[in-house]
């Protein structure tokens, strides 16, 4: 997938007008991982640049670089032309960047004009806090956007939308020329997203710098003067948004060389293991059913927030769905805890491994019987030959190496950690195992590990479902895809009809999908 | 983990021998056999209670109701032992056990039930537990010449040397080292203070742990109630007045994580040791009582700051991890 990268766009847009902020060869690491390779950046005065791409791409490292909250390892960031450094979240801030995040940052038990004015309240005598102007300022800013809250009331008795205007007062409170906004309509109603392309015109007009960062393409198209395509931490493509289409902005996101190779599989599909029907929570998802086999890969894909992580954790009895039916090999099957799950067969091995995954402060061995200890005990008395015999024998099958299993799990690197994790629930002997996002921050070489494993496993018989951003990894592997959104599921794809483009737009609900 | 905890059983070790090092060097009766088995002897109340603390605080939870219980437990005993002298002395230790693993329980279901915070849960029923025994008694206290001998006999009865007290806190350090190493239950008090997301995944029922750990808390809170009234052969209201706060400071000297999912059997017994032998120490070698409670805070400030360096650099991986993960 060759992308058209079009220099004379670029050039055009420079040549108008000077960027107001720019980044040039910005380079971020982390131990094994490139987050920012040698990335650029242009925000222009009254205008909105749309930063695009898929989970993982750089763009939330790139709005720390902005903000301070990371240091580059290289490269420079410019305003109007001169070059700035941002050693602290505050230098940023002076300097007049100002961030409206993901996950708004406030504070629930103060006042709305003192979220607003935190950290730069206006000071009346003997330097403190000028309540009276405060309030005001506050009201007027929240004014200016439109926003009827009142300045005095306690945030916690605030909705969401409302909170979030609050944040967007914030950020203007400081005297801003560069706004970044960070999927400031995830939270946000039809009729309050109008409101924010209303206020973001105005900010426009003020002739501040905006960075726009969204899924969605139809907001993209809506509100973007320019565009900035981030792939795997590199820039991929950069332009004026009249002169892209849809398609071509979706290429660029997902289009990537063919650098990772997914092991060869037999299709070897078996009998119907599990059947779920309509399970539904009332406010995470909804009408969700499907079916698997045994060997087969289930994908499922999904923008964040989709709803899929709160399934799967439904499915495996962490939380109770509000209704919804699971057979089991035929059977129809009570899942209320996990031990429930465990016992039928379901097993989920889940995303955040240092929260939900493995208990650093146990050895390896008894983290890997954890679930399985009533096979390994008689009468509640462990027997621990048996309990090394069952660890050696599925640490041994991941090759994990660790001197020895008396070692501590919170000393192992990210990659054994992992496979700790998945021994532990191999060791129960699953018929569904649940990978929830299961390469998610490792190395290369431990994915290609984790893949050819997967493989194995649904070659073994087991029904394998994979929950997972990369896109890549969902094509590579799966037989079936579904994808959800907005708690739903949008499109369940055979195997001929994966293909980056429709997992994208299925996941971002555009293209002749309904809304 | 072995190697960890086992070097920090080892130091606190270390640190006791040097204590006894020192005060050897200005008093060497101290160091006798016999002075050493009394001492033991004198600090067996605060190993039993610091073995149920430390198996609740490896469950993430807390107990201040411990000297509170062991009080009531001691007073309901002593007015059983005035209502009826002539029960039998098994009875009355299974009576102690018994009552103890009741209040203990409380704590637990209010925990696991209602999820109220354990600090708060036992804060509560530390005062009512006190409370109780004034209503039972109206501030009045049980006295020497009204428990019969038998009674006051149970503790100090010699069995190969050492006093049934002594020999109770060494068959409790035996009995909770094999349920902490070799049971699944023991398994699952580390896995659910460990990681709780985790434990919860793995099919534990994290309240129903922290509820089990109450209840043996309570158990030996209630047995060292009995102990503790018919050894000093009183039984009022404030017996043992402030001594949860003792008991968790051999805790925390032990090298037991306050944060829970850390903590082995030898590491409370150590770090009771630790304060058993200042307490007996001091007087003897004419400091004052006072410096024994600088000595035991600093003791738990230093014990604070090596657990923390030890847990240290595992959390900084996984953070980084985390972190380059967005």
């Amino acid at each position: 997938m060759q992308l058209e990268i079009r220099p004379d766009v670029s050039i055009r847009a420079a040549s108008d007008i000077d960027p107001l902020l720019s980044l040039a060869g910005i380079t971020k690491t982390f131990p094994g991982v490139r987050a920012l390779s040698d990335v650029s950046l242009k925000l222009y005065p009254g205008k909105v640049t749309a930063l695009i791409g898929e989970n993982g791409a750089g763009k939330s490292t790139v709005v720390k670089v902005l903000t301070g909250i990371y240091q580059p390892d290289e490269g420079d960031i410019r305003i109007a032309g001169e070059p700035v450094r941002f050693p602290t979240p505050q230098s940023a801030e002076s300097a007049g960047v100002t961030a409206i995040h993901q996950e708004t940052v406030l504070f629930d038990e103060l006042s709305v004009a003192e979220n607003i004015f935190l950290g730069h309240a206006p000071k009346g005598r003997f330097g403190l806090i000028d309540k009276s102007a405060m309030t005001t300022r506050a009201s007027d800013l929240l004014s200016s956007i439109g926003a009827k809250i009142d300045p005095g009331a306690t945030l916690k008795d605030l909705g969401t939308a409302n909170k979030h205007l609050v944040a967007i007062a914030r950020a203007l409170s400081i005297d801003a020329s560069v706004v970044i906004m960070d999927e400031p309509t995830a939270a946000l109603s039809q009729k309050e997203i109008e409101e924010l392309y209303d206020l973001v015109d105005d900010l426009k007009a003020q002739g501040k710098a905006i960075l726009f960062i969204s899924h969605k393409f139809d907001e993209i198209f809506r509100i973007a003067d320019f565009y900035t395509v981030y792939r795997d931490g590199q820039m991929v493509g950069e332009g004026a948004i009249e002169d892209v289409s849809e398609p071509e902005l979706v290429k660029m996101m997902v289009g990537r060389d063919v650098s990772q190779i997914f092991p060869d599989r037999d299709h070897n599909i078996g009998d119907e293991v599990l059947v779920v029907e309509g399970y539904e929570h009332p406010t995470e998802f909804a009408g969700i059913g499907f079916r698997l086999r045994r060997g087969e890969l289930l994908g499922f894909y999904g923008l964040v927030g989709a709803g899929r992580s709160e399934f799967m954790q439904a499915l495996f009895g962490i939380t109770r769905p509000s209704g919804g039916d699971i057979r089991i090999d035929g059977a129809s099957a009570t899942i209320r805890t996990p031990a429930d799950a465990v016992g039928n067969g379901i097993v989920y091995v889940p995303e955040d491994r240092s929260k939900q995954g493995a208990i650093g402060a146990l050895p390896i061995f008894q983290n890997v019987t954890l679930p399985s200890l009533s096979r390994t005990s008689r009468n509640g008395f462990i027997r621990l030959a048996e309990e090394f015999k069952l660890a050696r024998k599925y640490t041994e099958r991941l090759s994990l190496r660790a001197a020895s299993l008396d070692t501590e799990v919170g000393n192992l690197s990210g990659g054994n950690q992992q496979k700790v994790v998945i021994a532990k629930w191999l060791a129960t002997q699953p018929k569904v195992i649940i990978l929830d996002e299961p390469t998610k921050g490792i190395d290369i070489g431990s994915k290609a590990a984790v893949h050819e494993f997967m493989a194995e496993l649904a070659a073994q018989g087991l029904a394998v479902i994979l929950v997972s951003s990369e896109i890549p990894e969902i094509v590579g592997m799966s037989d079936r895809v579904i994808v959800m959104r907005e708690g739903r599921i949008a499109a369940e794809l055979d195997r001929k009809d994966i293909s980056p483009e429709s997992l994208v737009s299925h996941a971002a609900g555009i293209g002749g999908v309904e809304q | 983990m072995k190697r960890i905890s086992a070097s920090r059983e080892l130091l606190l070790l270390i640190a006791i021998a040097l204590l006894l090092a020192l005060i050897a060097s200005r008093f060497p009766a101290f160091v006798t056999p016999a002075n050493l088995a009394a001492v033991f002897n004198d600090t067996s109340p605060l190993i039993l209670l610091a073995i149920g603390q430390m198996i609740v605080i490896l469950t993430k939870c807390i107990d201040l109701s411990v000297a509170a219980n062991l009080a009531l437990t001691g007073m309901v005993v002593s007015l059983i032992n005035i209502a009826a002298p002539g029960l039998p002395m098994v009875v009355i230790v299974a009576i102690a056990i018994g009552f103890g693993i009741l209040l203990g329980m409380i704590n637990g279901i209010l925990v696991w039930k209602l999820a109220i915070p354990p600090i708060v849960v036992t804060l509560g029923t530390m005062t009512i537990f006190r409370g109780v025994i004034f209503l039972l008694t109206e501030g009045k206290w049980v006295n020497s010449h009204e428990m019969s001998d038998a009674f006051k006999a149970v503790p100090r009865t010699e069995i190969f040397g050492l006093p049934v007290l002594s020999w109770i806190a060494i068959s409790a350090v035996i009995l909770f080292w094999i349920v902490l190493t070799r049971t699944t239950l023991g398994r699952s008090f580390y896995a659910a203070g460990g990681n709780p997301n985790a434990a919860t995944y793995a099919g534990i029922n994290v309240g129903r742990t922290q509820f089990w750990a109450f209840t043996i808390s309570g158990a030996l809170a209630g047995l060292t109630g009995y102990l503790w009234v018919s050894r000093f052969a009183v039984a009022y209201v404030d017996v043992a007045g402030g001594f949860e706060l003792t008991v968790v400071a051999a805790c925390v000297i032990g090298g037991v994580s306050i944060m829970g999912g850390i903590g082995t059997v030898l590491g409370a017994l150590l770090g009771a040791l630790f304060l058993g032998i200042i307490a007996n120490a001091l007087p003897v070698v004419n400091i004052s009582p006072f410096w024994q409670m600088a000595i035991s805070g600093g003791a738990i400030i230093i014990a604070v700051v090596l657990n923390a360096q030890a847990n240290r650099s595992p959390g900084r991986i996984i953070l980084k991890r985390a972190e380059h993960a967005t």
